[in-house]
């Protein structure tokens, strides 16, 4: 059977690794498909943690997984590990007195971070509050599904929630296998290769960031964006967490593009800077405007401020 | 030559003891093995298509398995009221059986880890999470102590009972010098496998029902319940199907025992209760849910009322002398803090957590085909474990079997 | 040639290339290359320039119901035409100062009224901003998103909302849902 369809090069090389696995006796240490020709996949199985790695070992790693993504999504990946520039502590804010929670953001979020269509996953969450007594802080008041013909209704205001990339951030903390960490440039990321899929920073994030891809991941091919980083926007796999990057491939370049949720905003409620630089839109607002961070009692210290201009 | 094939025989031996059995021994496994094939064609199922065939998503990313996880981790730890006063106040009525509550302690830790290992969702990077070979994140992550304090508690029990077949099928007495300090190490394990797993959810500050200080000592209180419950049950079904002697004055003081852990966990409950309700934060909802429902959602209340009223009903059964010591009602008050307990510290615990979930989304979750599949194969393997080992052990501790260091074995 | 005579060729020369430069400068930024760089205001298909049709009409400053602008409703503060427009030349915009300026700069105009919005507009924090966070950054114009005469902004459609936790199930479909970002034209 594995010998069919390993001979059959139309046949997707995920499915049938997944359907080998799932045949391996049904047990998880025999889960990796034996008798396979494929050497990439036992590469796969023992490919070390991203930091351990040594620059010829993440260079042969690369070269693996770009010929794995072109051979399954039939495009070509160019994956980049740029690492954080230096100086830059990348920081996040959004107008609660702009947004319209119009989903724009969502959906760019989806198209430049290559996120799950099928089964879905969306990072950015947009809740709509009822106007009035109740605060942020009310969550259970909150409405995660509007949908109505016309944003903003009358009466409401909207709160787009995403990874908040926390100074402490409780996600890296209970990671059981250090698969997540937190970067020099402040942006919490990980190791898809890496991630046993436990599921505990899940529990630890106080902000619904961090998502998990119940099923294999699935994109329309003609919508894949083949420009990823390692840390960030390339393909996931099935069993694994992902959350926001800041859009860790656009960012850490120089010159760097803003994140692209901040690029569709058609308000222009999202604000993206370098923390460090007094110059910086971010340390305006912080400095100007009345600014609050989601959850602070749990002093988790996110990078992401909340802000009315008006 | 004979010495080196001795191992060989001494397993064949062993096999043959297991396969010994009546009618009601032979439908018993054949049932057991039917749940495991179960178990197994939905585990295969959901390493194939993936976790998505369970019902937990990221609203709710733990359910069902690790709600049995936390309960089973409480079943190991309860070895621990058998040993305290078996050995620290050698109290000979339970020093005889103290052997089936490291038994049952193995089997539960085994059924605890697969458990876990299903709820991964790259089972096959498990490794990633032990030291050196892998990235443990040590002593940062809750969940790598629980690595370490469960095979631990494991290693320990497995230790122990081995040491003690393993004299006593060559006919010797176990040397109580041996003996002890295992003893007496695995007394502060045995809690401690209950408290880091208690600190696993006490420690996320994202989730109020389970950052509240009274977790740890509640999972003991009510983990000091339910496991020896299970014990009670089990024992009376093998002094009936085994020479092996438990006497009532053993088991009516396991049930005394049980009489004042329930109690504890009760007012550990009550005061819970009250400073969540009385204060009435906004941390309350997650206190609501599980007890009142919330917004309309009412999934767990039935559930959790029944748990509450079940234990309370144990309580005062175990509390009496007379009903204690009745055999229905102590069989009734079992059952009945089995499920309770079960239904409190699993389903009751786990979900509540994740409703509201962190930006107040409320998903009632309830167990998908798969994972119930996957949950009663786990259950059916730790009966048919705990029964061969049983089947095994037995006959040693009685005296049935014996191996001798070489030669042929002796069987009565 | 010594040192001393060189210096003074090099003074008088670069005098004039000093001036040339400074007067470029002042001319870069009171002309329509604009302090910010932003993309073509939002003229309506064909209208601009203005002169087209207004070039041989006399300034009619008096209030009165427009013939042809009928589109336009202003429902902006309680003013006229030409508390922005320039009756002298409709190509270009009159501050209240009465100095002229293009509508690629009409920012200075809004910030007539609106300072703090201004303020905010000028640090990118107030109105979208793209291009590099750490280089050349793309302004828009306020009337980019508030038409000058009906400065609220329009309401959208929203996006679909998530699919629920319920309604998420394993599919065998070879069917991926498009991205809805792709059906809108913006």
């Amino acid at each position: 059977m594995s010998k069919k369809n390993c001979n059959n090069p139309s046949s997707k090389s995920v499915d049938r690794r997944s359907f080998l696995k799932g045949t391996a006796f049904g047990l998880a240490s025999l889960a990796i498909p034996f008798g396979t020709s494929d050497a990439s996949v036992w590469e796969a199985f023992f490919q070390k943690h991203f930091r351990e790695m040594n620059d010829d070992e993440i260079k042969s790693v690369i070269k693996r997984m770009e010929k794995e993504y072109a051979d399954e999504y039939k495009t070509g990946f160019k994956i980049k590990t740029t690492g954080p520039l230096p100086g830059v502590k990348f920081g996040y804010g959004l107008d609660l007195s702009r947004c319209i929670g119009c989903r724009r953001c969502v959906y760019a979020c989806v198209k430049e971070n290559n996120q799950s269509r099928e089964p879905q996953i969306h990072w950015i969450t947009v809740l709509q509050f009822e106007k009035g007594e109740k605060w942020v802080n009310v969550f259970e008041e909150a409405d995660r599904y509007y949908n109505p013909q016309e944003v903003p209704e009358e009466g409401h205001f909207y709160m787009p929630v995403q990874c908040q990339q926390c100074e402490n951030p409780p996600c890296v903390k209970v990671c059981p296998t250090q698969a997540t960490w937190k970067e020099r440039d402040g942006i919490v990321v990980v190791d898809y290769n890496w991630c046993i899929g436990c599921r505990y920073c899940m529990a630890a994030c106080p902000y619904g960031a961090r998502h998990f891809n119940w099923g294999k991941p699935q994109i329309d091919k003609k919508e894949l964006n083949p420009d990823v980083h390692y840390l960030g926007n390339r393909p996931r796999y099935k069993g694994v967490v992902e959350k926001c990057t800041f859009c860790i491939q656009r960012t850490r370049e120089n010159p760097g593009r803003y994140p692209a949720c901040v690029e569709i905003c058609p308000v222009g409620a999202r604000k993206f800077g370098n923390l460090l630089d007094p110059e910086s839109e971010i340390r305006y607002c912080i400095e100007n405007k009345r600014v609050f961070r989601l959850k602070e009692d749990l002093n988790t210290s996110p990078k992401f401020y909340y802000f009315f201009a008006i | 030559m004979s010495d080196l094939l001795q191992p060989v025989k001494n397993l064949f031996t062993t096999m043959k003891f297991m396969a010994k059995g009546g009618k009601w021994y032979y439908g018993w496994l054949a049932f057991l093995s039917l749940f495991i094939l179960i178990g197994v064609v939905s585990y295969i199922k959901q390493l194939d298509q993936g976790m998505i065939l369970t019902a937990m998503r990221d609203q709710v990313s733990w359910g069902f398995y690790i709600s049995n996880f936390t309960f089973l981790v409480g079943v190991a730890a309860a070895a621990v009221l058998l040993v305290v006063p078996a050995y620290l106040y050698n109290f000979k009525p339970i020093k005889e059986i103290v052997l089936l509550g490291e038994i049952l302690a193995i089997t539960a830790i085994i059924m605890c880890l697969m458990f876990v290992i299903s709820d991964l969702g790259r089972p096959e990077r498990g490794w990633h999470i032990l030291p050196i070979i892998g990235a443990m994140n040590f002593p940062s992550s809750l969940l790598a102590w629980d690595v370490l304090v469960l095979n631990g508690y494991l290693a320990i029990n497995c230790t122990a009972v081995f040491y003690v077949l393993y004299r006593l099928s060559l006919g010797k007495e176990y040397k109580m010098s041996v003996l002890w300090p295992i003893i007496i190490l695995s007394i502060p394990w045995a809690i401690s496998i209950h408290t880091v797993t208690a600190f696993l959810y006490n420690g996320l500050s994202s989730r109020p029902f389970w950052n509240a200080s009274i977790l740890a000592p509640r999972f003991i209180a009510s983990a000091l319940c339910s496991g020896p419950a299970l014990m009670l049950l089990i024992f009376q079904i093998v002094r009936r199907v085994s020479k092996m002697e438990i006497s009532d004055v053993a088991i009516f003081k396991i049930a005394e025992l049980i009489a004042y852990t329930m109690g504890l966990n009760l007012f550990l409950f009550a005061a819970e209760f009250f400073k969540e309700f009385y204060s009435g934060s906004v941390h309350l909802a997650p206190m609501q849910y599980p007890y009142f429902g919330l917004h309309g959602h009412s999934k767990l209340v039935i559930w959790m009322w029944l748990a509450f009223i079940f234990n309370l009903t144990a309580f005062f059964i175990f509390l009496r002398p007379k009903t204690r010591e009745n055999f229905f009602s102590l069989n009734l008050a079992c059952i009945l803090i089995i499920t309770g307990v079960y239904i409190e510290k699993g389903m009751g615990l786990i979900i509540p957590g994740f409703i509201p979930d962190v930006l107040g989304e409320i998903y009632e979750y309830g167990p998908s085909a798969i994972e119930k599949g996957v949950s009663l194969g786990i259950w059916a393997f730790g009966a048919l474990f705990f029964t061969l080992f049983l089947k095994f052990a037995l006959p040693v501790y009685t005296g049935d079997l014996r191996f001798k260091s070489s030669g042929s074995e002796k069987t009565e | 040639m010594n040192l001393k005579s060189l210096s003074k060729i090099l003074l008088i020369v670069s005098i004039p290339v000093i001036l040339l430069l400074m007067l470029s400068s002042y001319a870069a930024s009171a002309d329509d290359t604009t302090d910010y760089p932003v993309p073509p205001p939002p003229f309506s298909e064909g209208i601009f320039p203005c002169s087209g049709c207004h070039a041989g009409m006399e300034a009619n400053t008096n209030r009165r119901e427009l013939s042809f602008h009928e589109d336009i409703k202003l429902k902006h503060f309680d003013g006229w035409c030409f508390n922005c427009h320039n009756p002298g030349d409709r190509d270009t915009l009159r501050l209240a100062s009465g100095k002229i300026i293009s509508f690629k700069e009409s920012e200075y105009l809004c910030g007539q009224c609106h300072g703090t919005m201004f303020r905010d507009w000028k640090v990118g924090v107030h109105g979208k901003r793209t291009g590099f966070w750490n280089g050349k950054k793309e302004y828009r114009l306020c009337v980019h998103c508030h038409s000058p005469h009906q400065p609220g902004f329009k309401p959208l459609k929203p996006l679909p909302p998530p699919i629920r936790p319920e309604d998420s199930k394993y599919k065998t479909s070879e069917t991926i849902p498009l991205n809805p970002l792709d059906s809108i034209k913006e």
